[in-house]
């Protein structure tokens, strides 16, 4: 990949110093022998097919492609590409990821995971990786529901929730994975959905691209525990006035052409209005390259925290800031330059005796 | 400063002296001084820093005394020393919390500065113990050091606060005078350590000349000791703690394997300084990761060990339950991964600047399953430094996690140390899988050449270990289990019992196989009469062999093992045990190796059990020693004992 299908020329990909092939790739070269074994009508056969079509034209070398899972039915993913992969533990993989990252600058790390996975057992290595901003994709399979454990709610699950650990409903509130992010300053925040391939394709390559920590949300139908969680915005009938999607620097409208974000006095945040209202010209713009959060964090709270019959998509945010990792290995070989060699470290400054034979 | 001086020197064979003052006296700093001084002046030592968790406790409290304890001799010593012959007391407090250790005829050296009734009761002493007649029995030398030290100082513009403190140097000067320890050392120490204040640099080496020149011109002091260097081995030393140690030995295991060090970890007393350590040498191509927590620090580890590089975490305590179930990971996924446990008094937070051997269980077994891992454990503050580069070669070798069990005593403790030629230490092989290693039957009845990742060394049972970047070597690992055998060697997942079943003796077969790298143990039995066997392992052997050389000076015959493999042991264990009639087991926990010992070798090994934070003492472990001849039937008893160890210490105080 070039780096001139990048919003700021100059910068580094995030596939850079990731070698690359001449060799012509298909989806098959990505396969692997593993017969995939999700429910039917999962979600995740659909994130599966299009990352396994997407791989290809990064033109990466496949032995240079890490996976890195943690513990749910989306953390099967890496034994069903034939990159190099591993299956870890419960919400660990962004920890995981990081060593990996840190140690090789050549590799493509991608982490797949969870809404209970990366926000419930393993927000900690979540957040953490976003504010260092270390170089690697990570993918959020979001159903608002533990499927593995067989149905109970999950961090994103809307509040009220009943389920068997549930009967009576559930009491917290739930977690907004984007809001999460925005608010650790992560540098690549996008939303997207599992049944629509092209967006879902367009921003995977948006976020391989970023150097950097990038978190893709992917609304993902559980068929077996959440059925249905999605269909607001999936609904032919409904999607519409359901999905605000975001592009960079186009006006933020939809409902065909209706609806559109301005911004709110009143709160500080962004409103919704309809648009023969105010005016085309009243209508916010959406800035992913903003340095300043705020904006993209005003948007991410028109997703709702209950049924989601409302939700932005696309690429919140987009902005540019060193890696921990780049800086992690530039210390090395700064230090390198004037080190002294290890004997000398063990022989030590002063205070050295010889005794003679 | 020479050491020349008209006042008279008396030869002694060792001395301990202990350092005690309040946290922000700067005893730990005077004690590591006076200890490198004594390093270079060639005296074997062995050193004891003790000092309360929290950072500044109140002023003028028992709580907030911190001290350090050196024992130096003109022969090799194993311990820092049951008694201090000096003791330097900069507070009421310190005097107080020490001075119950001390043996009549012992010297102390109390600062009279703070000792107004406000700081008495703080300490809470009724009356002066200056004045009170309560210190009789000691050579007590009541000194203003605060005075004189803000005296001496007077000349570089420090405020009065600033410049009291400085007494620490002046004890230390006074101390280097006493015994002819050479302070060049402490002086560009000094220079480099304040070179941007230069007043505060001047103040301090003032007060430094000024404490000599005090023991020089006062008659208080009439007498001073020389201290004879100790017979050592040709080489180069200097002197290490454990966990500058053990950091050169992670160094060194990354030199010699040709792989960069990868550091995960997550702040923790007393680990801590291992990290600080290998920070220092980015140069060296060490990348230290501080993560957000213990699990992310050996999950980066973890990570790294996966992408090829020499994985290393370090932890204490509560650190290591945190990281079990990584550890287990690691166990399963079968790659090489340093886990370094510098023990603490425990459970929970327990004693976190305390010393402890309580975490060998679970070690052994503290993880769901069965997840067996090797186990190594240093034997003394230099020994850290070997024992990291075992760690490494196994866990390189085995391709499995180990286990390096230090403790505090170890990593804060510190001695001489011959200096090792880092090229002429054997190398480590990580032998990296390069190219399919196993040629299949596809289904069209072709052959083809594939890699399996689990497909093992037959010798040492270690799987290929195949880093991301090489073609055609792609392959998935995972915690859930997996087919990994001869048969099967894909890796791939596997619920059959049969395969669970196989796999798990596996893993236990691979660790197992470990004894075969590993020399038998060596017994020290010099008479070869010995019925009694100590047996130790980590941080004991000092106290031990201190206890059974003051048996053997009394004529008695008692054998030592130390072990430095801890699992899998050595295969002549079990035998060399069983050549005993009677097998004691020293530990600072409730009988952990003990346990281990008789469950598989049952044989009856007796522990004996201490967990005060405080490593055993020579004395204690000599009377324990005794004790167990006794019940064999050997004599002399008890009564011999104590009039014996008086002899020893009056020979100790030069009396």
């Amino acid at each position: 990949m070039s780096t001139t299908g990048l919003p700021f020329p100059g910068l580094r990909s995030g596939v850079e110093l990731v070698p690359t092939t001449d060799q012509p790739q298909t989806g098959k070269d990505f396969t692997s022998d593993q017969e995939v074994r999700w429910c039917p009508g999962c979600g995740d056969y659909a994130v599966l097919k299009a990352v396994q079509g997407f791989l290809p034209d990064l033109g990466l070398r496949r032995e240079n492609i890490v996976f890195v899972s943690g513990i749910g039915c989306s953390s099967r993913f890496p034994y069903y590409l034939d990159t190099y992969g591993m299956h870890s533990i419960h919400g660990r993989a962004p920890s995981i990821a990081t060593g990996i990252a840190t140690a090789r600058e050549d590799l493509s790390v991608w982490v797949v995971t969870g809404d209970g996975d990366a926000l419930s057992i393993g927000g900690n290595h979540l957040i953490h990786a976003l504010r260092r901003n270390v170089n690697m994709t990570i993918l959020l399979f979001n159903n608002r529901i533990y499927g593995l454990t067989k149905g109970q709610y999950s961090p994103t699950s809307e509040t009220g929730k009943i389920t068997k650990s549930t009967p009576m409903g559930s009491l917290d509130h739930p977690f907004n994975p984007v809001s999460l992010a925005l608010g650790a300053e992560a540098t690549f925040v996008a939303r997207t959905i599992d049944s629509d391939r092209k967006h879902l394709t367009t921003v995977l390559s948006a976020a391989a691209a970023h150097r950097g920590t990038s978190l893709v949300e992917i609304y993902q139908n559980c068929p077996i525990f959440n059925d249905g969680a999605f269909d607001a915005i999936k609904d032919n009938d409904t999607k519409a006035d359901a999905i605000i999607p975001l592009v960079h620097g186009e006006p933020i409208v939809f409902g065909n052409g209706a609806k559109g974000l301005v911004r709110d006095s009143e709160t500080g945040g962004v409103k919704i209005v309809a648009v023969a209202d105010v005016g085309d010209d009243a209508i916010l713009v959406h800035d992913a390259h903003n340095p300043d959060p705020t904006t993209a964090f005003a948007i991410s709270r028109l997703t709702d925290a209950g049924y989601l019959n409302q939700s932005p998509i696309g690429i919140f945010r987009q902005v540019e800031r060193p890696t921990y990792d780049d800086q992690a290995r530039e210390q090395v070989r700064v230090a390198r330059g004037s080190a002294p060699g290890l004997q000398a470290v063990v022989d030590g400054g002063g205070d050295v005796w010889t005794v003679d034979s | 400063m020479t050491v020349e001086t008209p006042k008279p020197v008396e030869q002694l064979e060792r001395v301990v002296i202990r350092f005690a003052g309040d946290s922000g006296d700067g005893m730990q700093l005077t004690g590591d001084r006076f200890t490198q001084e004594t390093a270079v002046f060639g005296n074997d030592l062995s050193t004891l820093p003790s000092f309360p968790a929290e950072i500044r406790a109140p002023a003028g409290t028992i709580p907030g005394v911190s001290s350090f304890q050196l024992h130096f001799a003109s022969r090799d010593i194993l311990t820092p020393g049951d008694h201090p012959h000096v003791l330097v007391a900069m507070n009421p407090a310190a005097l107080r919390a020490n001075v119950a250790d001390l043996r009549p005829g012992a010297t102390i050296i109390v600062d009279t500065h703070d000792f107004t009734a406000r700081n008495l009761a703080k300490a809470g002493y009724d009356a002066n113990p200056l004045d009170d007649g309560s210190l009789d029995d000691f050579t007590v030398h009541a000194i203003d050091l605060t005075g004189i030290a803000v005296a001496a100082t007077s000349e570089f513009g420090l405020s009065r606060k600033d410049a009291a403190r400085s007494k620490n140097m002046l004890a230390l000067g006074l101390l280097s005078w006493m015994y002819g320890r050479p302070v060049e050392g402490t002086l560009s120490h000094l220079a480099s350590k304040f070179a941007g204040r230069p007043s505060v640099r001047d103040a301090n080496i003032a007060a430094l000349r000024a404490g000599w020149n005090f023991g020089e011109t006062t008659e208080a002091f009439a007498v001073r000791y020389e201290v004879e260097p100790a017979a050592a081995a040709p080489g180069r030393y200097r002197n290490v703690t454990g966990n500058t140690a053990l950091s050169y030995g992670i160094l060194a295991a990354g030199d010699r394997s040709g792989l960069p060090v990868f550091l995960g970890a997550y702040p923790i007393t007393p680990a801590s300084d291992v990290l600080h350590e290998l920070s220092r040498h980015k140069g060296l191509g060490v990348t230290t990761f501080q993560a957000e927590d213990e699990i992310a620090g050996i999950g980066a580890a973890l990570g790294a060990a996966y992408a090829g590089v020499l994985g290393v975490t370090i932890t204490s305590g509560p650190g290591i339950a945190l990281k079990s179930e990584a550890i287990g990971l690691a166990v399963m996924l079968e790659l090489p991964l340093v886990v370094v446990d510098v023990q603490r008094g425990g459970p929970s937070t327990g004693l976190p600047t305390k010393t402890e051997q309580a975490d060998l269980l679970q070690a052994m077994y503290g993880r769901n399953g069965e997840a067996p891992l090797p186990i190594v454990a240093p034997r003394s503050p230099g020994d850290c430094f070997d024992a990291a580069l075992e760690a490494a070669r196994i866990a390189i070798t085995y391709r499995t996690p180990v286990m390096l069990l230090s403790d505090g005593y170890l990593a804060n403790g510190s001695e001489p140390w011959r200096i090792p030629e880092i090229a002429a230490l054997p190398r480590i092989e990580p032998a990296f899988a390069t190219g399919p290693n196993r040629r299949v039957v596809e289904k069209d009845g072709s052959l083809s050449d594939v890699f399996w990742p689990y497909l093992r060394d037959e010798s040492t049972l270690a799987r290929p270990w195949a880093p991301p970047g090489v073609a055609g070597l792609e392959h998935r690992i995972g915690g859930i289990e997996k087919a990994g055998h001869a048969e099967n060697g894909t890796g791939d997942i596997s619920y059959d019992p049969a395969n669970h079943d196989r796999m798990v003796r596996l893993r236990q077969a691979k660790v197992d196989a470990v004894a075969e790298s590993v020399a038998g143990v060596e017994v020290d039995d010099p008479s070869g009469r010995a019925r009694l066997l100590m047996v130790g392992w980590g941080s004991t052997y000092g106290p031990i062999g201190a206890g059974v050389r003051r048996v053997r000076d009394l004529g008695h015959d008692v054998a030592q093992v130390h072990l430095r493999h801890l699992n899998p042991f050595p295969t002549n264990l079990g035998e060399v045990l069983r050549r005993y009639d009677k097998v004691l087991v020293p530990e600072m926990n409730l009988g952990q190796l003990s346990l281990l010992l008789r469950a598989k070798y049952l044989v009856d090994a007796q522990p004996l059990t201490s967990v005060r934070g405080m490593p055993f003492g020579a004395e204690e472990m000599e009377r324990l020693i005794l004790d167990a001849l006794a019940d064999l039937g050997e004599r002399p008893h008890r009564s011999t004992t104590l009039a014996h160890v008086r002899r020893l210490d009056l020979q100790e105080a030069g009396k």
